[in-house]
């Protein structure tokens, strides 16, 4: 099975514990309005067989140590679910952690699946009500809860992470509301509460989209 | 043999011969916890510290020396005894009469000597230009046999920074031995062997190790009359741990006021220091407190060594550095750890001192060292960024338990081998001149035995590597006539006495060869392989600039297609080297280091396949080119993991830098994760590693306001610096070179 791929990050340490090699997923069905990788939108990207992207990964092993592995990410994996449960399968078996970081759209039917051989969900949320889940990112906050519900279920440990916008998102309603949803689940095992930084303005300059912030 | 000195420690080899090794490994005691029993600064030392950095802040206003004695050349007993602060001091002894005054060292040639001195805005006295009229230096005797063809490989820049005008270095005495046996105990023995090389064949050879013997001896003398100068009496061995520290220092500062050498390291000091302090400690005769202090002044004292170096020198090796380099922890061969407290004190005077480039702490890395101590170092990095590792798993097979680091990354068994030191050779430039038949490619004179240039608009690989064997071979043995010359003539006219006086008679000998531009080369092949890549030739047919199309895989990214042609490469240099024999027999050896002179070559050199334009500078030691590296940090460890360690017995130097973000939110996270990266790194044999975290912004704002950041220390490549001391022009490429951030 081959999975469309912006990019590999041979070394990441704030995506799940340890040292974790990302892979970045390309295609997002999510349009948020502070996205930091918009290159990853679009469908479209280098195509990779399981089997290269499992070899990429073994060399990396070394630096795992205990706690590390892999994380994807992307865009939104969840659109290539099928390819990348079985590239944690494929991990699984090789006894590397593997962690999946998400905005929590997708087929619920492909995430229970994919959850199977996932040893943690990074999942955003990011806006406590509907209306600015659809305005803001185009996404619907039932269907994140839905998915987070699933976690939950099936006993998969999560994070929570939520990027504090200024003029968005810090207002402290907001946050006592996001923290109150975040903390409801069972499952939950660390909040984490990110800074928003204005890296990616150049990535937009590049690719031609205006940034609505 | 026996003295009361000795009480105390275990019995061993050690009494019965000179053998510091087996000293240690009887009597250490490995520490297997925390930092949490250090102790910080004393009032004392705040005070010391205090009056030194005013000191240093008064040299760096006066254009990086603060004073000059243009009467007196160095030597162990030519100046009178200078103080930092006379009543506070613990360890005593400076190089010249007063802190941080430079002697001139005109053994190594006058001509340098003299320019040094202008360069600062003084004359070197007539005195001295006298007593060196009628005197051969090492630099004289080298340049009256250098061929007209090493000249001129030499000028253009494909052989460069070779020891002709200045002092070898990388030769570190056994300083432990004078605490140890006292020095009237080392004269003797070196009497004995004197005796015994008296009844051998009188062949060159022997005479030429009789001569040395008499000068071993003699130096060890003049060791004991500079002790005596500052009240000490170091005949006999050190009673206590004060003593040890203080003669172990008087081998150190005989060693510097004898010799300029361009890397003077301490050895491996402190795990032996150790022994005595736990005495101490157990007769009640010391605290913890008191332990740190003695430690914190012998660092202050390494922290004043000063050499004085031409303008040409520092664009090499910037900074001031001396490289007194003390290697920290390591395992033994028996599985016990090597780490004892004062592998944490000593590490601990970054905190108590404050950040510093010298003396630079170079842990000895093993994945079997304690959790407890890799954490630590760890810690140390983070806070400081002034120490290196170097992976003790890839040399103890080779080098043993008691060896240490000369210079960045040069291993050598302590008081058994010595190296022949040879700064590196110009690799893209081979390239180039290949492609020429023999031309510079800059000047275009003919440098090399000229041959058939290569024809044709496009480079083909095959032909290319098939071409350059023939250049290759002449390089090699080039470079290697040389280093036979310069350490001829070293010997001869410069001989260390003090240094070699504490190894054994029989030493090892390295013949330590370099290349520089690894990975233009590299990635140039790898261009003219899987890229496009069209010569620019000029009205005289030389070929002087590369069109390149196309992608290719560049080092730096874990890709076999570009690593596996830095891997042979590589192999063939140290091939071609081998055979041509070497002064001394000694064993040649190759480094993949360059110091800060990555910048120097890449000025001496055209415009390379790889797209790098004229005069820009090379990557540093083994490191990728800046900004090639697109799979991220660990995918570039990997690429320069992939270097043989067996080829490059010299050391690879890889120099790393990463934002403090991209290794973790919290502070314990960040310890955790990069004994992880280096763990990694050094599981896959790596040699290695410089860490800097860091944040590009800090360097920026260091170069546009340095009075905010006066003490920021930076690894570079092999050693630490403060970046003030950095030209701007190296500045800049430091602040170039890729910092490897999260996505």
């Amino acid at each position: 099975m081959k999975g469309s791929i912006n990019s590999f990050q041979s070394m990441g340490a704030v995506d799940g514990p340890g040292i974790r090699f990302v892979v970045f997923m390309q295609g997002c069905p999510l349009r948020c309005i502070y996205c930091h990788n918009p290159e990853t939108w679009s469908l479209r990207g280098e195509e990779y067989s399981v089997d290269d992207v499992v070899r990429k990964i073994l060399r990396y092993r070394p630096y795992f140590g205990e706690e590390g592995g892999v994380t994807v990410s992307g865009g939104e994996p969840l659109l290539q679910w099928e390819f990348v449960t079985e590239l944690f399968q494929r991990l699984k078996a090789e006894g590397i952690h593997t962690a999946l970081d998400t905005s929590g759209t997708g087929s619920l039917d492909g995430a229970a699946e994919l959850l199977a051989y996932t040893d943690l969900v990074l999942c955003d949320l990011k806006f406590s009500t509907e209306e600015e889940y659809r305005e803001y990112c185009r996404g619907s906050l039932a269907q994140v809860l839905s998915f987070l519900k699933l976690t939950e279920q099936m006993r998969i440990p999560l994070w929570i992470r939520h990027v504090v916008v200024p003029g968005l998102t810090d207002g402290a309603p907001s946050i006592s509301r996001i923290t109150e949803m975040a903390e409801e689940h069972a499952n939950l095992c660390k909040f984490e509460r990110l800074p928003f930084e204005k890296l990616c303005i150049s990535k937009y300059e590049a690719l031609g989209i205006p940034f609505l912030l | 043999m026996n003295y009361s000195e000795w009480e105390g420690f275990w019995d061993g080899n050690w009494k019965q011969e000179i053998d510091v090794r087996n000293f240690i490994q009887v009597n250490y005691t490995p520490y297997e916890g925390n930092e949490d029993f250090l102790s910080g600064p004393t009032e004392r030392t705040e005070a010391l510290m205090e009056k030194l950095n005013h000191l240093f802040d008064l040299e760096q206003e006066n254009g990086g020396v603060l004073d000059i004695d243009t009467q007196t050349a160095s030597s162990l007993t030519n100046y009178g005894p200078g103080f930092l602060d006379k009543e506070r001091e613990i360890i005593v002894g400076l190089q010249t009469d007063r802190p941080l005054k430079r002697g001139v060292n005109p053994f190594g040639g006058v001509n340098m000597t003299k320019q040094a001195c202008e360069a600062y805005g003084y004359e070197l006295s007539q005195k001295v230009e006298n007593e060196f009229q009628y005197r051969t230096t090492h630099n004289d005797g080298v340049f009256r046999v250098y061929t007209d063809e090493i000249k001129a490989a030499r000028k253009c820049g494909i052989i460069t920074g070779l020891p002709d005008a200045y002092g070898r270095g990388r030769i570190i005495g056994d300083y432990r031995r004078i605490p140890l046996y006292g020095v009237d105990l080392l004269i003797a023995e070196k009497e004995k062997d004197k005796m015994d090389y008296g009844n051998r064949e009188m062949n060159v050879d022997n005479i030429r190790q009789l001569e040395e013997l008499y000068q071993q001896i003699n130096f060890l003398r003049k060791l004991k009359e500079m002790a005596a100068m500052y009240g000490r009496d170091i005949s006999l061995p050190a009673t206590n741990a004060k003593e040890a520290v203080q003669w172990l220092y008087f081998g150190y500062l005989g060693s510097i006021k004898e010799q300029n050498g361009a890397a003077m390291s301490l050895g491996r000091v402190s795990t032996f220091l150790d022994i005595y302090f736990e005495r101490d400690l157990k007769k009640g005769i010391l605290m913890e407190e008191q332990v740190q202090e003695i430690l914190d002044d012998f660092v202050i004292k390494l922290r004043m060594a000063r050499h004085l170096r031409t303008q040409d020198y520092n664009e090499l090796f910037a900074g001031d550095p001396m490289w007194i380099t003390e290697a920290i922890g390591g395992m033994g061969e028996d599985g016990r750890t090597l780490v004892t407290k004062s592998s944490y004190r000593i590490l601990h005077t970054l905190y108590n001192l404050g950040p510093s480039a010298e003396p630079n702490l170079t842990v000895l890395w093993s994945n079997q060292l304690p959790e407890s101590f890799q954490r630590y170092a760890a810690k140390v990095t983070c806070d400081t960024d002034a120490i290196q590792y170097e992976n003790d798993d890839v040399m103890r097979p080779g080098f043993g338990d008691d060896y240490a680091i000369a210079c960045c990354v040069s291993a050598m068994r302590v008081g058994k081998d010595m190296q022949f030191f040879g700064a590196r050779t110009n690799l893209p430039k081979l390239l180039l001149m290949t492609l020429n038949g023999g031309r510079d490619e800059t000047s275009g004179e003919q440098i090399a035995p000229a041959q058939k240039p290569y024809e044709g608009a496009y480079l083909e690989y095959n032909k290319v590597v098939e071409m350059m064997g023939f250049y290759r071979e002449w390089l090699a043995k080039t470079y290697v006539s040389a280093m036979n010359i310069i350490h001829y003539m070293h010997d001869k006219y410069a001989y260390e006495k003090t240094q070699m006086a504490l190894h054994d008679t029989q030493v090892h000998r390295f013949m330590a060869f370099g290349i520089a531009g690894l990975s233009v080369l590299a990635d140039s092949l790898s261009a003219i392989k899987y890229g496009k890549v069209r010569v620019v030739r000029d009205e005289s047919g030389l070929i002087t600039d590369f069109e390149t199309t196309g992608e290719y895989p560049a080092f730096g990214n874990d890709d076999d297609r570009v690593d596996v042609i830095a891997q042979e490469q590589v192999g063939l240099f140290i091939d071609a080297l081998r055979k041509n024999p070497t002064y001394r027999n000694a064993e040649h050896t190759l480094s993949i280091l360059t110091i800060t002179s990555n910048v120097v070559y890449g000025k001496k050199t055209g415009a390379t396949p790889d797209g790098r334009k004229a005069e820009e500078p090379f990557a540093p030691g083994a490191n990728p080119m800046h900004n090639r590296e697109k799979n991220g940090a660990l995918a570039s460890l990997n690429s320069v993991a992939k270097l043989s360690y067996d080829n490059c017995k010299d050391g690879v130097s890889n120099t790393f830098s990463i934002v403090p973000q991209a290794l973790g939110h919290e502070k314990e996270e960040r310890y955790r994760n990069l004994v992880s990266v280096l763990r990694g790194y050094f599981g896959q044999n790596a040699h290695h590693l410089n860490v800097n975290v860091l944040n590009r912004e800090t360097l920026m704002e260091a170069y546009e306001n340095p009075q905010k950041h006066p003490n920021l220390t930076i690894r570079v490549s092999g050693y630490a610096v403060n970046f003030h001391k950095l030209s701007r022009k190296q500045q800049q490429e430091v602040i170039s070179r890729t910092f490897h951030e999260a996505m």
